[in-house]
């Protein structure tokens, strides 16, 4: 039996997992209701992955097209995501985004403006209006250090370079976290009354990624190994332009403001390919010709160019393009804007995506065109929440941003989610803060729990199997872009699932070297075990769902199926086996469907 | 290129000592020195121990020392160097050692809480912000800042002199406190705390920051030179604080 005393402890009433644009906006909204607050993060403060969103944060707030209000959002949301969003996340969303933006503005940021001073805002796909509200290319950088500097003066208490590795639960009731720091490998344990988790997805499982070493979905491992429902995780989003030379870059991201601004996709004939690939769900509000397309740019009036369709779509054409032959020297497809506008232009508006192709590709963006290719970006699914509460199935633990599934169905629009990061983070916040008020009973941690949990997390110092934890995760990386990547087969997925067998395998023969001080082997052999249950949670899915729709597209089910519209793919863990179900969607009112079926 | 070997010097120890250890590894075309490093951990040291989030530039989380000179291990292409030349990779001197190439770094986040929040001004009568963008085209470019802490590392207040962290906030917080001050709704007052507790007269403009600094923020020309004129024209030069606070800031 252990002595509590033997590991750092600290208590809370909310503990924030996550210090991205979603759990800066969490434990700043918890800490303003009253409630003790702790904000715990992987990396330093201000390095999570909203740092590199780019193109902007979506919000009808109708500066630069006064027609532009909630409604479209909502409409536009929800014919993005294929109808399988969650209605009500996709109202709150476009009703509130507005007020969380000006919110930001509040707090010091700088957006770019119009000529009449007001918050100006950008062209992104499947939005009907210019809508997105940026600061160049650098949006990310902008949102978060706004929230940054907003939150230390707060009185929020920051764990930095801490990971949380379990949640613990008293009965069915979340009562803490267990975890380790980074630098000095010695474990921390929370108490507390809630948890919020604000953690981001899982891309680091796939090879060409545009995510960082965080991305290992850790929160979504923890949140079911916890009991937690998950929803729609086959949903993968592949961004369409990520670079793709030199190989060393391949998978960074070319924000979707190269099009928005006027930049168009070519094949290696010099054509713009993407008039061939309208499907009929977009026909009636997307331009056939190159000379509507280019006018949609000044008039709205004008149908969208189908350069900017939604993400999922034009993923697929520049696959198919390079399928077929069509593709550049290094395997992606043109992005062009220097042929399109001037290169002041380009560099005032674009100006770290001048710098990246420069200093990384020895590319001129302003007199040459970009390859690009997909490039694995975003979860769309992960936890199951409530719309209004972003409460999950497990009382006390709530979720939001990336890590939580609803907002964006099976496909997500550029621009959404730095808005969902605002939107729900600060009603996750609000709502773990009065769960946590509203909690008088008492909690206890199981120490014997956690002292199992810890002898857990230090074996990989005593493997004698020898197998190396980057050599495991180059394997997995290899066979979730092969095997469960842009377009799959049920074939290949159940030849992914058993290598992820092979690989939780090898897993428990890992051995690392050194000692427990900042060691990245040891922290990404622990590390695999949330990336390959998230794999086989999207593995799963994956096959579950035979139809295609938004993100997830089935060679062997290449069309949408009207059953499929309804449901949820819904992933459990019972009895330590990941269980896979089909759940009815919520039934969105009657006048709301009105608005989504409106033909342009 | 592509089946040569690049060869790595690259600091290996903790706060008790240690020493460079040389590294062999397959180059790749358009590889960075954050790739190198990457590969070493893979396949030589599955220890070293780096910090890296973005991989491109926006993060500032990889600074180190490469061939003495700071920059960021992602934006270094290995073709920078003399094919064969011997790569050397150390941390940041500037701050204490962790392990590796990983430093404490908690000296910048402790001087950012102690600078006062931003603090608007009323709204306009219509309910809206209104901002021309000439007049915040100014603080966007400190706004580019990803808190590399670079200029830290290399400002030569610091850099050499531990004892004066006390009384110094160093380029980058010149940068943040400029933000502040040139911001057109802001309406707090920090040139007090310039002036003592950030210790802006320490700064003797050497540009040795502007020099490091990834985004090409012209740290000395546009935050510290204006910040040290204001600070004259409000402590010393009555009419001239008079004027300002007439007209705005």
């Amino acid at each position: 039996m252990a002595a509590e005393n033997q590991y750092e402890t600290h208590e809370y009433d909310v503990v924030v997992i996550g210090a991205g644009g979603a759990g800066l906006r969490a434990a700043i909204e918890a800490s303003a209701q009253g409630v003790k607050t702790a904000l715990v993060c992987k990396s330093l403060l201000g390095k999570a992955h909203t740092v590199m969103a780019e193109g902007g944060i979506a919000a009808a707030l109708g500066n630069v097209y006064p027609e532009d209000n909630w409604k479209v959002h909502f409409r536009d949301t929800m014919r993005g995501g294929k109808l399988l969003n969650n209605w009500r996340m996709a109202q709150i969303h476009a009703q509130e985004a507005p007020a969380r933006v000006l919110e930001l503005e509040e707090w010091g940021a700088l957006f770019d403006r119009t000529k009449n001073g007001l918050i100006l805002q950008r062209d992104f796909g499947g939005h009907r209006y210019a809508r997105l509200a940026h600061v160049g290319d650098r949006t990310g950088l902008e949102m978060i250090r706004t929230l940054q500097n907003h939150a230390v003066h707060q009185g929020i208490d920051v764990y930095m370079e801490c990971n949380v590795q379990r949640l613990l639960k008293d009965g069915e009731r979340i009562c803490g976290a267990f975890g380790y720091w980074r630098e000095s490998g010695k474990f921390i344990l929370f108490k507390c009354k809630a948890i919020v988790l604000a953690t981001g997805g899982g891309g680091k499982a796939w090879k060409i990624t545009s995510n960082s070493w965080e991305y290992t979905g850790d929160g979504i491992t923890v949140a079911l190994d916890a009991g937690a429902d998950l929803i729609d995780v086959e949903m993968v989003q592949f961004h369409p332009t990520g670079m793709v030379w030199p190989p060393s870059v391949r998978g960074i991201l070319v924000t979707e403001g190269v099009r928005g601004d006027g930049g168009t996709l070519k094949n290696s004939e010099g054509k713009r390919f993407m008039f061939n690939y309208i499907p009929e769900f977009f026909r009636a509000e997307t331009a056939e010709t190159e000379q509507e397309a280019d006018a949609w740019y000044e008039d709205k009036k004008n149908r969208r160019t189908p350069d900017l369709l939604p993400r999922d779509e034009v993923a697929r054409a520049i696959n198919a393009e390079v399928k077929a032959g069509r593709g550049t020297p290094h395997g992606g497809v043109f992005l062009d804007i220097a042929s399109r506008r001037p290169a002041d232009y380009i560099k005032r508006r674009l100006p770290s995506m001048y710098h990246q192709f420069k200093e990384l590709a020895n590319v001129d963006i302003t007199t040459e065109p970009m390859e690009v290719g997909p490039t694995c970006h975003y979860f769309m699914g992960g936890v199951r929440v409530d719309a209004d509460t972003t409460a999950t199935t497990v009382p006390g633990l709530f979720a939001a941003g990336e890590v939580a599934a609803g907002l964006h169905g099976a496909n997500r629009l550029g621009g959404n989610s730095l808005s969902d990061l605002v939107v729900f983070g600060r009603r996750a916040g609000l709502y773990a803060a009065e769960y946590a008020k509203n909690f008088t009973g008492s909690l206890t941690v199981n120490m014997d729990e956690v002292e199992a949990t810890a002898q857990q997390l230090v074996a990989p110092f005593d493997g004698k199997g020898g197998e190396n934890p980057y050599a495991i995760h180059a394997d997995l990386q290899d066979c979730m872009q092969t095997q469960v990547g842009i377009i799959r087969t049920e074939k290949e997925l159940k030849q992914a699932l058993d290598k992820l067998a092979t690989f939780k395998q090898r897993l428990t023969q890992v051995s690392v070297e050194g000692n427990r001080q900042y060691n990245p082997g040891w922290h990404l052999a622990l590390d695999l075990y949330s990336m390959l249950e998230v794999s086989e949670a999207v593995t799963l899915a994956a096959i579950e769902r035979k139809e295609s729709r938004g993100g997830h597209t089935r060679d062997d089910y290449p069309q949408t199926d009207p059953k499929f519209a309804k449901v949820n793919v819904v992933v459990r863990k019972r009895q330590g086996e990941l269980r896979i179900s089909q759940e009815p969607l919520p039934e969105m009112p009657e006048e709301l469907r009105k608005l989504v079926e409106e033909q342009k | 290129m592509a089946t040569q070997e690049v060869k790595m010097r690259v600091w290996r120890g903790d706060a008790k000592g240690g020493a460079f250890r040389e590294y062999r590894v397959p180059a790749g075309e358009g590889m960075v020195v954050l790739d190198v490093i990457h590969a070493i951990q893979a396949t030589h040291a599955s220890d070293l121990a780096v910090r890296w989030n973005c991989k491109a530039g926006k993060c500032g989380s990889c600074s180190a020392e490469i061939n003495g000179k700071p920059r960021l291990m992602c934006m270094t292409r290995m073709d920078l160097f003399r094919p064969g030349e011997t790569i050397t990779v150390a941390p940041m001197k500037t701050f204490p050692i962790i392990r590796d190439l990983v430093t404490d770094v908690s000296f910048n986040f402790e001087r950012a809480k102690r600078i006062p929040a931003f603090k608007p001004k009323a709204k306009e009568p219509d309910g809206t912000r209104r901002m021309v963008q000439e007049d915040i085209d100014r603080v966007q470019e400190f706004h580019k800042c990803i808190e590399c802490f670079l200029c830290q590392n290399v400002c030569h207040v610091i850099r050499d002199h531990e004892e004066n962290k006390k009384y110094f906030a160093g380029p980058r917080f010149f940068v943040r406190l400029a933000a502040l001050e040139m911001h057109p709704l802001d309406t707090n007052d920090r040139l007090e705390l310039t002036k003592e507790m950030a210790g802006l007269g320490f700064c003797n403009i050497t540009k040795c920051c502007t020099e490091v600094c990834p985004e090409h923020i012209k740290i000395t020309d546009n935050a510290i030179i204006p910040l040290k004129e204001r600070v004259v024209d409000e402590f010393y030069d009555p009419l001239a604080r008079l004027l300002r606070k007439i007209g705005g800031k």
